[in-house]
C-alpha cells in the first residue's frame, strides 16, 4: 500500500547506514559493557558484585527510584489532568514550567540544591542548627531526582488526555459522579498504559541519572553513592571488571525498560484499535507525541 | 485496593530504612574526606585503625571515605560535607575551608607536628616501557614530539605541585628568571593534549587510554599504577630536581564537636605518626616522616633533591595568588 517514491538503490543506501549507525553507536557500546564484564569469567562477575559498597550503592538507587518515582507519578497524573482538562489563567506557563528540568544542565539541577540547603545556602545554617541532613546525604539525591525526572509522567499523559478530550468525564459528571469517582473510573482507564509508560521511563532516569546525583551525592562510599556513581568510582580504582559488572546492571535495567515499553506499546495499540472511534484517538495521541518531540 | 497495597508497600521500605539507620547509630563513624590517589592508603590503613581503636577502647568504629579532586572536596567540606578529618593533598584547599566556612581556625596547620603532614611525596615521571623518547629531566618535557600528561592545576591538587616543581626547576636553572621559566612552562604546556580536572583521571588518560608519553604525577600515584597495571609496561623516572609536597591532615573542629567525635578523630590522625601508621604510607609508597620506617623502606624510594614550596614561593598563598588565580601565570601561559 505504501507509496515509493525513492530510488531502489537510496532506500537501500539509508537503510544501510541507519543500521551501521546503530550498530556503532548502540549494538558496539552495549557489546562492550557485557564483553568487559564476562571477560574474566562468569564466576569473577558474580564475585564482583559481591561487595558490600556495591549492594548499598544498589540499595540507594532502588531507595531513591521508590521514593522519586510515586511521587512524580502523583504529581505527574495531577498536573496533566489539571492541564488537559481545564482551563485556568496560567496554564501555559505551567507546561512550560513542567520542561524546565529536561532543558537544564544537570550539573545546573544538582548545585540549585547545594545553593539551597549547603552550608552557605539559603537554608542551610538553619538546616544544621536543627540537626536535619539535605545536601550530601540521601535527601539530596532523591530531591535531585525527583527534580530531573519531574516531566516524564507528564509529559507522558498530556498529549493522552487532550486527545481524549473531556466529553467522558462531563458525562459521568452530569450523572452525579464525583471528582474523585470520575477520575478514577473514567479517567484512569483510559490513561493507564500511557501512564505506565511513562512510570516506566521515569523510573530508567531517575535510576540512571548521574549528573545532578554526582554534585549533590558528597561520595561517602556505602553511604551516598548510587549505582552510577559507583561504577565510576571502580572504574577509577582500576577495578574494570568490577565497573563493567555494575554497569551491566545498568545496561539490563535499559533492556528490560525497552521490552516492557514495547510490551506496554504493544497492548496500548491492540486496546485502542479494539475500541470504537479509537483510531482517530490514536492517530490524535499520535499528533500530539510528534508535536511533544518537535 | 491495588493502591493501598502499593502505598503499604512504601511505608514499609521507608520503614525498614528507619531501622537500617537505628542500627548504624550505635557504632562511633567518621567521615574522612580526601584526595583522589588516597584510596588504597586509606583502604588500608582505616582497617588497622579500626582494630587498633577497638582493642584501645571496645568501641567499634566506622570510616567512611570519601574521594575527589582536592578543591573539589573542600569546597564540599564548606558546602557542608559533614567531614570529621579532611586528609587533603595541599595546605591551601584546608586554608580555604578555614577561610569560607570558619569551620576550624585559620592556625590549624600548627597543630600537629611536620606542618600537619604526616607523610610526604614527590612528583617524578611515569614512561612507557623502555623510556622510547628518552626522557631524562623536566627539560626534556618542552621538546617537539613530546606528549605530556598533567591535570588541570586549577582543580587538581596534584597538577598544581607538578607545575610549581617545574617552575621550581626552571628558576634554578634559568638563575632565578622568572621570564624563562614562563617560556619553559608555557613550552610544556604546548605538549599538553589534555588536561584532566584530578590526578586519577590523569593517570587513567595515560596508563588505560594511552595517551601520551610522560605522565607528571604524583610519587605513589606512579609506583601504583606500575604495580597495578603491570611492571612491564612503565618506568618511573626521577627528574634531577623536584618538590617536596606535603598532603596535610586536620580535624574538622565544628563538625566533632558537633558529632561528639573529637577524641577518635584527633587519634586517628595522631596514630598516622606512629610506627604502625608511617609502614602503611610507606608502603603505599608515600614517604614516612619516623627516621626508623624510612631507613626500612629506603630501597623502595629514589633519592631526589628536594625544594620546599616555603623556600622557593613562599607558602601556599603567594604560590595559589601568582600562578593559579584568575589572570594568574597560569591563565596567562595557557590561555594563549
Amino acid at each position: 500500500m505504501s507509496i515509493r517514491t525513492e530510488q531502489p538503490w537510496v532506500r537501500r543506501a539509508l537503510i544501510a547506514a541507519a543500521l551501521v549507525c546503530l550498530a556503532l553507536f548502540i549494538l558496539l557500546p552495549l557489546f562492550v559493557v557485557f564483553f568487559n564484564a564476562l571477560n574474566k569469567g562468569v564466576e569473577v562477575y558474580f564475585r564482583s558484585l559481591n561487595d558490600p559498597d556495591t549492594f548499598s550503592a544498589i540499595r540507594l538507587t532502588v531507595i531513591t527510584a521508590l521514593v522519586a518515582v510515586p511521587l512524580n507519578l502523583i504529581f505527574g497524573v495531577a498536573a496533566s489532568w489539571a492541564i488537559a482538562k481545564f482551563d485556568f489563567w496560567g496554564k501555559n506557563f505551567l507546561t512550560t514550567l513542567i520542561d524546565l528540568p529536561l532543558s537544564v544542565s544537570p550539573v545546573i539541577s544538582g548545585l540549585i540544591f547545594v545553593l539551597l540547603f549547603g552550608a552557605q545556602g539559603a537554608f542551610g545554617p538553619w538546616l544544621m542548627e536543627h540537626g536535619i541532613k539535605i545536601i550530601f546525604a540521601p535527601p539530596a539525591i532523591i530531591l535531585a531526582t525527583i527534580f530531573i525526572t519531574f516531566p516524564m509522567v507528564a509529559r507522558e499523559l498530556i498529549p493522552v488526555m487532550k486527545a481524549q478530550g473531556s466529553e467522558e468525564e462531563e458525562a459521568a459528571m452530569t450523572l452525579g459522579a464525583s471528582g474523585f469517582q470520575t477520575f478514577w473510573r473514567v479517567t484512569l482507564p483510559n490513561i493507564k498504559w500511557g501512564l505506565l509508560y511513562g512510570v516506566i521511563l521515569c523510573n530508567a532516569r531517575a535510576m540512571g541519572e548521574f549528573g545532578a546525583v554526582s554534585v549533590v551525592s558528597g561520595h561517602i562510599r556505602g553511604q551516598t553513592n548510587t549505582l552510577p556513581l559507583h561504577i565510576e568510582i571502580l572504574y577509577n580504582e582500576y577495578n574494570f571488571t568490577a565497573a563493567f559488572a555494575a554497569a551491566s546492571l545498568l545496561a539490563m535495567l535499559a533492556l528490560v525498560t525497552l521490552v516492557l515499553k514495547s510490551m506496554i506499546e504493544f497492548k496500548y495499540r491492540a486496546e485502542l484499535s479494539a475500541r470504537d472511534g479509537s483510531v482517530g484517538a490514536f492517530a490524535g495521541v499520535a499528533a500530539g507525541k510528534m508535536e511533544n518531540h518537535s | 485496593m491495588k493502591v493501598r497495597k502499593f502505598l503499604l508497600g512504601i511505608l514499609a521500605i521507608v520503614v525498614m530504612i528507619d531501622f537500617a539507620t537505628v542500627g548504624w547509630a550505635k557504632q562511633v563513624t567518621l567521615l574522612n574526606v580526601s584526595y583522589d590517589p588516597t584510596r588504597e592508603l586509606y583502604d588500608d590503613y582505616n582497617k588497622v585503625f579500626a582494630q587498633y581503636w577497638k582493642e584501645k577502647t571496645g568501641d567499634d568504629v566506622v570510616i567512611n571515605q570519601s574521594h575527589g579532586g582536592s578543591g573539589k572536596q573542600a569546597r564540599a567540606v564548606i558546602d557542608g560535607l559533614e567531614a570529621d578529618v579532611v586528609t587533603l593533598a595541599l595546605a591551601y584547599d584546608i586554608d580555604a575551608i578555614a577561610g569560607k566556612s570558619g569551620l576550624i581556625p585559620s592556625k590549624w596547620q600548627e597543630r600537629l607536628a611536620d606542618n600537619s603532614s604526616p607523610y610526604t611525596s614527590t612528583i617524578v615521571f611515569l614512561v612507557r616501557k623502555g623510556n622510547p623518547k628518552n626522557i631524562k629531566d623536566w627539560e626534556d618535557l618542552p621538546r617537539e614530539g613530546v606528549s605530556v600528561i598533567t591535570p588541570n592545576p586549577k582543580t587538581s591538587g596534584g597538577a598544581r605541585w607538578n607545575y610549581l616543581a617545574a617552575w621550581g626547576f626552571a628558576l634554578k636553572k634559568w638563575n632565578n628568571d622568572e621570564e624563562k621559566a614562563k617560556e619553559f612552562l608555557k613550552a610544556i604546556f604546548k605538549n599538553v593534549p589534555v588536561l584532566d580536572s584530578g590526578a586519577r583521571g590523569s593517570t587513567t588518560t595515560f596508563v588505560e587510554r594511552g595517551i601520551g608519553d610522560v605522565l607528571i604525577s604524583w610519587e605513589n600515584e606512579a609506583y601504583l599504577a606500575v604495580n597495578e597495571l603491570g611492571p612491564d609496561k612503565f618506568e618511573i623516572v626521577v627528574p634531577s630536581l623536584s618538590i617536596l609536597a606535603e598532603p596535610p591532615v586536620t580535624v574538622i573542629d565544628r563538625n566533632v564537636d558537633r558529632r561528639g567525635t573529637r577524641k577518635v578523630a584527633e587519634e586517628y590522625l595522631n596514630f598516622l605518626y606512629t610506627q604502625q601508621g608511617q609502614e602503611i604510607a610507606a608502603k603505599h609508597y608515600y614517604r614516612p616522616r619516623l627516621k626508623s620506617v624510612a631507613k626500612q623502606y629506603a630501597d623502595q624510594f629514589q633519592p631526589v633533591n628536594l625544594f620546599t614550596i616555603d623556600e622557593v614561593f613562599g607558602g601556599w598563598q603567594k604560590a595559589q595568588k601568582t600562578h593559579f588565580a584568575d589572570k594568574g601565570i597560569f591563565d596567562q601561559i595557557y590561555g594563549n
